[in-house]
């Protein structure tokens, strides 16, 4: 499955006239590290705190004051580094980028340009025709910026500093993703590796993460790379999707049109759903880069590397490849579990509570069906599903051992749902335990056929579809408890 | 009464020490003389009540196994200091009270020590004789309208007229040891590592280091051993084994090797500063010391590589001075209007000039034939030091290329007071430690110093030298008072 292309992809493709356009996407993420205290100062990074609560002197660049790295962010950075298979550089330095804005106290922001902490990586995509390579180009460390109000008071703007100097990483991607469907699955399986991780957790609603999106378009077949755009600070998938739909199209227009596309950044208006620009190549800003004098460079030794290393956890490749070959699933089913690691956690406790005599097609069809139409409807995680994992795992058991059936189960199921209640009790207070005894089965169907003696002439004449109404008979009799196998023998043998 | 006001900081400390007189006598003392001496201008804020009510309390509570038990000083405003205005020199500045202490300020007052006040200095250290200081020139006390130097000058004047004990300064390209050469009095700017940046208002942050100033080389070495120390909130600080520097200085300093560098003599330097040089030559050799001829290749180059990097770091360093947050605050159209009229009216033209100067060789085109090739250089001057002391243990120079000059006399002319800095530029691109002492005077009767440069975390080595000569030149600064009524 390793390689760039797969056969039988449904390509994105723009037609004009008589020409065919690819779109050539690459995206640099913007990851908050997932970190109680900033890039370079002790103060805390809770999100929704009141404004200007979490801000030092060091964050609100007072005069003489140093910025100090955070051990433990450098550490996240490259963590997140060894889940995108990338290098991990020995020695990394950290620049300063000036410019003014009022939400940037410092008058600059200090990044990493010449030399990142992460170089080159990759990250597969499993896209329904097959899987997908993407390359990482870099992976580099920075401080945020605060915040500016705009719409609060009629004059003034005013600035929100819990933000200022909280660690973010710029994850770059090379201009491999061709699709919005792929951007999709990138930003997916981006978000999840890192929550594998630890290291951000992709919360797009509170800004943890957000992307700026390149587009460029070519003539299908052409190697070259047309002039790009750059959509500036996007915080949604389905924005980013609308935002390169638009961009794409925007792009071909003006191809066909004679003209040329200038190199710019761009501003993505939801309200109107079309890319505005923001500022040409000729207004971009010189960020006059050059290594911060007030940090040392960061240099990382292997045994540092190695130890992290050792303690990274099962990532969703490996894990899938694991429910593969373990769990003997679908590779569409595990694709579905592991995508996100509190459901794979989930199915891994449900599959070990399950205990020796377990049904994996069983435990998978509860997740993805049952359960997740719950959480849909309620929208929420996994994490907060109102049924654990042991008591689903119960409830699988029940049906796997005939106690009860698949169609009771779904009643128990919705029982459950107030207070995770265990199933079991469900079933002794209820009543609801599976009829299994055939003694007691047969001279229900006895009683059943006695009292319709003319439609089971009918049926031994050939009436076949009348089998279906003596079922039906037997489930009524039997309060809807007895079991449908053990009636479906008797019957056949009965008539 | 007057007499303590002449004492060394060691002298000071042993009468605190030995009860003969009180912290509070020296703080009225030097208040006192202070106050009598607002013509040099070298107070930009006083702290003085404050310093009086503090050393009562150090005498109903005394300390003596402090380092500067109840001692008041007086230090350069580039130093935050909590509850205290802050100014740098500028009007940027001019209201800005920290919360907060800088690591430095705060180790002195740890051992004992009283502020005395805020001494002026060229505006964010950018000048070389106190004349770009928003609250005026400082006048050396040597002599009637000569400048005292700078940056430091208000810390050198003081010094000097003997306002403060001792007093700390701060140096970037010679701002400690340029004005203590032009007040005859003794400046160290210790490795770049070892004095704390955390709290100082940062002009070149590869290139600032605080340091010590004295009327002598024992009290120098008394206030390096309480300022020097490793701060974690200091990246660039350095752990380093630091010396018990008072106790260990020592005379003794027979056989150590003391090169001279060939490339020091500079065309047009005054041929007293020549004969200066060759006077401390012999007495350095009086004192034990061989004497090696050493070659420094790349000291012409110092000078533009420092006038590249120091304006670039400095660019950036002062874009959080934008009226948002704190300081002068002009009112504007627009943000960017805000912005403008702010730092227009803020700055100072020669920090405009360095913030202009800093933003042209960071920029994008001029980046690698500026910035870059200037840090390259900046290594190799560095390796030229690193090979002599293959050789040598300390090198000894001139200090500044003239004596101290008239206030407006190089005011207009930014490349003739650029060449101030010739001889101690060098020692700050590789990060060294250097001291300047007097040594002499011109034929105007104005104070010449000479500079012992070490190896890096190696200032024993420079007191020792410096304390040896020192001795040997006996040299005394003749102040006449003339500012007093």
């Amino acid at each position: 499955m390793d390689g760039i292309m797969s056969k039988n992809n449904p390509e994105y493709l723009i037609e004009r006239n008589d020409n065919i356009y690819e779109v050539v996407i690459g995206l640099e993420v913007h990851a908050q590290v997932t970190s109680n205290s900033k890039l370079f100062s002790s103060s805390s990074t809770k999100f929704g705190a009141e404004p200007n609560t979490q801000v030092s002197l060091v964050d609100a660049a007072f005069p003489g004051m140093l910025p100090v790295i955070n051990e433990y962010c450098v550490k996240q950075a490259i963590k997140t580094g060894i889940g995108l298979k990338a290098k991990i550089n020995n020695k990394s330095v950290f620049d300063r980028k000036n410019y003014f804005y009022a939400d940037l106290p410092q008058g600059y922001q200090i990044s990493q340009y010449k030399y990142p902490i992460v170089g080159e990586g990759n990250i597969i995509l499993d896209m329904p025709e097959g899987q997908k390579q993407v390359g990482i180009e870099r992976l580099h460390l920075e401080q945020d910026a605060g915040k500016s109000i705009h719409d609060v008071d009629p004059s003034n703007t005013l600035v929100d500093l819990n933000r200022s100097g909280v660690a973010l990483m710029e994850i770059v991607s090379k201009p491999d993703l061709r699709s919005p469907d792929e951007v999709n699955a990138y930003i997916k399986k981006l978000r999840s590796i890192m929550r594998y991780l630890g290291t951000c957790d992709g919360n797009m609603q509170e800004g943890s993460l957000r992307a700026d999106v390149n587009v460029s378009v070519r003539i299908k077949g052409s190697t070259d790379l047309g002039t790009r755009c750059e959509i500036k600070n996007v915080n949604s998938i389905k924005f980013m999707q609308m935002a390169i739909i638009y961009e794409a199209s925007r792009q071909v227009d003006l191809l066909e049109e004679g003209e040329e596309i200038d190199q710019e950044t761009r501003l993505f208006d939801t309200k109107k759903n079309e890319t505005r620009s923001m500022r040409s190549k000729e207004d971009a800003h010189d960020y006059r880069y050059f290594p911060d004098p007030d940090l040392l460079p960061l240099e990382i030794t292997d045994d540092f590397i190695d130890q992290l290393k050792s303690e990274i956890p099962e990532l969703p490749d490996d894990k899938k490849k694991r429910f593969i070959d373990e769990f003997k699933i679908s590779p569409y089913e595990a694709t579905i579990l592991v995508s996100d690691i509190d459901t794979a956690k989930y199915f891994e406790e449900v599959v070990a509570k399950m205990g020796k005599n377990r049904d994996m097609k069983l435990a998978v069809n509860w997740i993805t069906g049952e359960l997740f139409a719950v959480l849909n409807n309620k929208n929420i995680e996994i994490a907060q599903s109102p049924i654990s994992a042991k008591n689903l795992a119960k409830l699988i058991n029940l049906i796997k051992n005939g106690t009860i059936s698949g169609k009771i189960a779904k009643t128990i199921f919705e029982l459950m749902l107030d207070g995770d209640i265990d199933p079991q009790i469900i079933v002794e207070e209820k009543g609801l335990k599976q009829q299994s005894d055939p003694k007691a089965l047969e001279a229900l169907i006895d009683k059943i056929i006695n009292d319709n003696r003319e439609k089971a002439i009918e049926y031994k004449q050939g009436k076949e579809k009348l089998f279906g109404f003596f079922v039906g008979q037997a489930m009524k009799a039997s309060g809807g408890k007895a079991n449908p196998q053990l009636i479906n023998q008797i019957l056949k043998k009965k008539l | 009464m007057n007499e303590i006001t002449s004492l060394s900081l060691f002298e000071l400390i042993k009468n605190i020490k030995e009860k003969k007189i009180s912290s509070n006598e020296v703080a009225k003392s030097f208040i006192d003389r202070s106050e009598k001496s607002k013509k040099l201008n070298a107070y930009v804020t006083e702290n003085f009540e404050n310093c009086l009510k503090l050393s009562k309390e150090f005498d109903n509570k005394p300390n003596f196994d402090l380092k500067l038990p109840g001692i008041p000083i007086a230090v350069k405003d580039l130093f935050c200091t909590n509850e205290v205005r802050t100014t740098a020199g500028s009007n940027i500045l001019n209201n800005f009270v920290p919360s907060y202490e800088s690591t430095v300020t705060q180790n002195i007052w740890n051992e004992g020590g009283i502020l005395l006040g805020k001494l002026n200095c060229d505006e964010f250290a950018m000048g070389s004789s106190n004349e770009t200081s928003f609250f005026g020139n400082v006048q050396n006390p040597i002599a009637k309208d000569l400048v005292p130097g700078g940056s430091s000058g208000g810390s050198s004047s003081a010094l000097a007229a003997n306002l403060t004990p001792v007093t700390i300064g701060t140096d970037t390209g010679g701002s400690i040891r340029q004005p203590a050469s032009f007040t005859g009095t003794v400046g160290l700017k210790p490795t770049y590592g070892s004095c704390s940046r955390y709290g100082i208002v940062a002009f070149a942050s590869s290139l600032d280091q605080a340091g010590p100033m004295s009327k002598d080389v024992k009290d120098s070495s008394i206030l390096l051993e309480v300022i020097s120390s490793f701060d974690k909130k200091d990246s660039t600080s350095i752990d380093f084994q630091r010396n018990n520097y008072s106790s260990e200085l020592t005379r003794n300093i027979k056989g150590i090797k003391i090169g001279i560098p060939k490339e020091y003599r500079v065309d047009g330097m005054p041929g007293e500063i020549e004969i200066l040089w060759k006077k401390g030559i012999e007495y350095a050799k009086d004192c034990g010391a061989e004497i090696i001829d050493i070659s420094l290749p790349h000291t012409s180059y110092a000078l533009p590589t420092y006038y590249i990097v120091a304006p670039a770091e400095a660019s950036s360093n002062l874009a959080r001075y934008d009226g948002v947050k704190y300081g002068l605050r002009s009112s504007g159209e627009s943000l960017i209007d805000m912005y403008e009229k702010t730092r227009s009216e803020g700055f100072g033209e020669e920090v405009k000039r360095r913030i202009m100067i800093g933003t042209y060789v960071l920029s994008s085109g001029y980046y690698d034939a500026y910035y870059l090739k200037a840090q390259k250089v900046r290594q190799l001057i560095k390796k030229d030091f690193d090979e002599a002391y293959n050789k040598v243990d300390a090198i000894l120079t001139p200090s500044t290329p003239s004596s101290a000059f008239k206030i407006g006399e190089k005011s207009n002319d930014p490349v003739s007071m650029y060449l101030n800095d010739i001889f101690t530029v060098p020692v700050n691109l590789a990060g060294l430690p250097g001291i300047s002492i007097p040594a002499g005077t011109d034929k105007n009767n104005y104070p010449l110093g000479l500079q012992i440069i070490g190896k890096p975390f190696d200032e024993q080595t420079v007191l020792n030298i410096a304390y040896s000569m020192e001795e040997k030149i006996n040299y005394k600064n003749n102040i006449t008072d003339w500012w007093m009524e």
